[in-house]
């Protein structure tokens, strides 16, 4: 008799004002007996609706039945068949605008806690299962990763369980991309990016940092150097200004340059490790995405005492997840929506010192369909601010496109490719993940690794 | 790891080091530069490349002793190695095309200032250099400045040398005496850029100057570097190193430079007590 709870089991979490001070992870997981009595609530529908919603076909009813049985690793393994990163989506996939939300039961009540089981089965095995790492017979042929991030990653993944001989070539000195210097610690801890990554190593997965494709190598020379398929996964690696006056003042960041000085160089550990970053008493990010609630939630940490998010439309419209909304609502963040920033103003000797902006009001739909926002004569206001984080987007690094000739991209950069199986203009290399759709989420960029991977093997099959 | 094949003291301040990077010597031109990270927790640094060996494998850097990780690498010596060493990154100067230029160094820019003098000299343009310390003691690269350029002045703030002055003194002498420059490349602290541009403009002659700014990445990502250049901004690191002289907004730069400042020497003082430490120990 499946539970017929209309809520799913709560998720412990790290108490808000206890959270707000420290970098450790927000969400504890569940226990054994939760993630039991959350898989019953799973009604094991013959048509699977919910598989649909995921980018990489997780079997989610199957494992979910094994988590109610209490098979933990055997659910595990399910996961892992068809995901290779499992303890990373479990805690970063939107899960709501994915599986959750053709779950049946949230007709009627909270869909079944997927992502929570996901992140269960992927945690216990870590604790407690052993992985047996099966080195596939070696076929021969070399393929090469461009960027260490989750379509990188999992594109070299898939790869190498093939047999072939997978070099990763990292830009950064650490592997990871966005899952190391984007997303903070406290949402998803560095050491379990890092065990997925100790995985790929043992696979015989060669990850070779400090690598800068297009500049060390190009493309032509890596094809020349005798691998026979390359995979671009440079991800989005350019961010946007808002181009307003004042963006050059000191105290203005990048949300890439905050969270990387955060998350990758440690900066929250400073003086302990040698990268600072500045937080002023007052910390406005501009922004209403992922990034923007990861910035403001961090600047707190870092001892902000006020903290807003600046975003032009309402609530409704911020793409964040709606789970990050409450975290960071939970955590003291301030909200000033319709709202859109016009200058930072700096004091005289150029720091920034506030942020003046105007209200708005939501009109027809744009192009996005979304309400455009219309800003409200005379309501120009300043906000006090020492430090000013803009969260607005990044596009894709143009520095593989401007040494790549041949190599067909949009005007706003992404690279051009096949949907189907991720070719782009040259053949034999293939690409996906943000560096195609520009910034995206973590599993649409392995769903897009692991289509590629797909497409290489047969490419190279047929090649043969 | 990238292991350091030379050491030398250049004056008490600047050090040099030869780097086995094989794959960044090959692709390596004059106006690129290279991140490095000592160890691990330890600062992303630019350093701009002052020579390479393609068939050697190697790159060279020279830098001053300025904050804790400067310091730090000074403490290397010849067999260790570097965690991180990363780059050709940057565009390369254009140095084609000029018949006669001068090329100025200020201080450690002398060492970044001596790959363009070199490549201009193996292009055939006539090369005066001219390089600025604040005293003798400081000087560095005299020699290999010499084999490079037609024509060497150095001079010294405080006239230790025997030669007095500024380099902008040397430069506008130089021009009121006829040399027609086509092209003057000014690398050193902000504000001789500044004054070496505001200078050349006078002239009409074109001006290149070298910018070094707080960076992270180094490929585009954090955006950090940012410059201001003819009222664009633009990324020091892929648009630059290298820029207009005559566009660029040196006063926001030197602001921009400062933004660390207190971290800097709260990083420093902890490093320096831990180096007590170790001589006592």
């Amino acid at each position: 008799m499946p539970n017929m709870s209309l809520k799913k089991v709560a998720m412990p979490e790290q108490d808000p004002n206890t959270r707000n001070q420290n970098f450790l992870e927000v969400a504890l997981g569940y226990t054994e007996e939760m993630a039991k009595e959350e898989a019953q609530r799973c009604l094991q529908c013959k048509h699977k609706p919910c598989i649909k919603g995921c980018p990489v076909n997780v079997q989610i009813p199957e494992f979910i039945k094994l988590v109610a049985e209490g098979d933990f690793e055997g659910a595990y393994q399910k996961v892992k068949e068809t995901n290779a990163l499992p303890a990373i989506c479990g805690r970063v996939c939107p899960q709501e605008t994915q599986c959750e939300q053709l779950c049946v039961r949230a007709k009627k009540g909270e869909p079944v806690g997927i992502g929570r089981l996901e992140r269960f089965v992927a945690d216990w095995h870590m604790k407690n299962g052993k992985d047996e790492i099966i080195k596939a017979e070696p076929i021969g042929k070399k393929v090469a990763v461009i960027g260490a991030g989750p379509a990188g990653l999992t594109c070299a993944g898939d790869l190498a369980k093939l047999g072939y001989d997978v070099t990763i070539f990292e830009a950064f000195h650490t592997p990871g991309g966005v899952l190391m210097y984007g997303i903070p610690e406290f949402r998803l801890p560095k050491e379990i990016v890092q065990k997925e990554i100790d995985t790929l190593k043992e696979m015989g997965v060669d990850i070779q940092t400090n690598m800068v494709i297009g500049k060390v190598y190009s493309i032509e020379e890596l094809m020349a150097e005798g691998f026979e398929a390359v995979f671009i996964g440079s991800g989005a690696g350019l961010p946007s200004f808002l181009n307003i006056p004042g963006e050059n003042l000191n105290g203005v960041y990048s949300a890439n340059e905050f969270l990387t000085r955060i998350n990758l160089m440690k900066a929250y550990k400073f003086p302990e490790c040698d990268t600072p970053v500045r937080v002023g008493k007052k910390v406005a990010v501009i922004g209403g995405g992922n990034v923007a609630m990861d910035a403001a939630r961090s600047a707190k940490r870092l001892g902000a005492e006020e903290v807003y998010i600046i975003y032009r439309r309402s609530e409704a419209e911020m793409p964040a997840r709606l789970e990050e909304i409450h975290h960071a609502k939970e955590e003291g963040i301030q909200f000033k929506l319709l709202t859109n920033p016009k200058q930072i103003l700096g004091t005289d000797d150029g720091w920034v010192r506030a942020i003046e902006c105007v209200e708005m009001e939501l009109g027809e739909p744009d192009a996005s369909g979304r309400r455009r926002p219309i800003p409200k004569e005379g309501s120009e206001h300043e906000v006090e601010v020492q430090t000013v984080v803009i969260a607005i987007g990044q596009s894709p690094n143009p520095l593989i496109k401007s040494t790549t000739k041949g190599l067909e991209t949009h005007k706003w950069g992404g690279i051009i490719t096949d949907e189907e199986t991720g070719a782009t203009s040259i053949k034999g290399v293939y690409a996906g993940g943000d560096a195609v759709t520009g910034a995206a989420t973590v599993i649409l960029a392995m769903g897009a690794g692991k289509t590629a991977a797909k497409s290489i093997h047969e490419y190279l099959q047929s090649k043969a | 790891m990238y292991k350091i094949v030379r050491k030398e003291i250049l004056n008490p301040q600047v050090k040099l080091m030869e780097v086995q990077a094989p794959a960044i010597a090959k692709k390596a031109e004059p106006g690129q530069f290279i991140i490095l990270r000592i160890y691990d927790g330890g600062e992303r640094i630019p350093l701009t490349i002052a020579d390479y060996d393609r068939e050697k494998g190697t790159v060279t850097i020279i830098f001053q002793e300025v904050g804790k990780t400067t310091k730090l690498l000074g403490t290397l010596n010849e067999g260790d190695s570097l965690l991180d060493f990363v780059g050709p990154l940057g565009v390369a100067s254009h140095l084609e095309g000029y018949k006669k230029v001068a090329v100025i160094g200020g201080g450690l820019g002398t060492a970044i200032a001596y790959p363009q003098a070199k490549k201009l000299h193996s292009l055939g343009a006539e090369v005066h250099c001219i390089a600025g310390f604040r005293n003798k003691d400081l000087i560095i690269l005299e020699d290999e400045m010499k084999a490079v350029s037609d024509q060497l002045y150095i001079t010294t703030d405080d006239g230790s040398n025997g030669n007095k002055g500024f380099v902008t003194d040397v430069l506008k002498k130089l021009i009121e005496e006829g040399n027609q420059y086509d092209l003057v490349v000014a690398i050193g602290p902000l504000i001789m850029m500044k004054v070496v541009s505001n200078l050349t403009r006078e002239y009409g002659i074109k001006t290149i100057v070298s910018m070094n700014p707080v960076m992270v990445d180094g490929t585009g990502m954090c955006g950090g570097c940012r410059v201001t250049v003819g009222g664009e901004t633009k990324f020091a690191c892929v648009d630059g190193p290298d820029f207009d002289g005559h566009l660029i907004d040196f006063d926001e730069a030197m602001r921009r430079q400062s933004m660390y400042k207190e971290h800097e020497r709260h990083s420093q003082e902890k490093h320096e007590c831990k180096l007590g430490g170790v001589t006592n120990a």
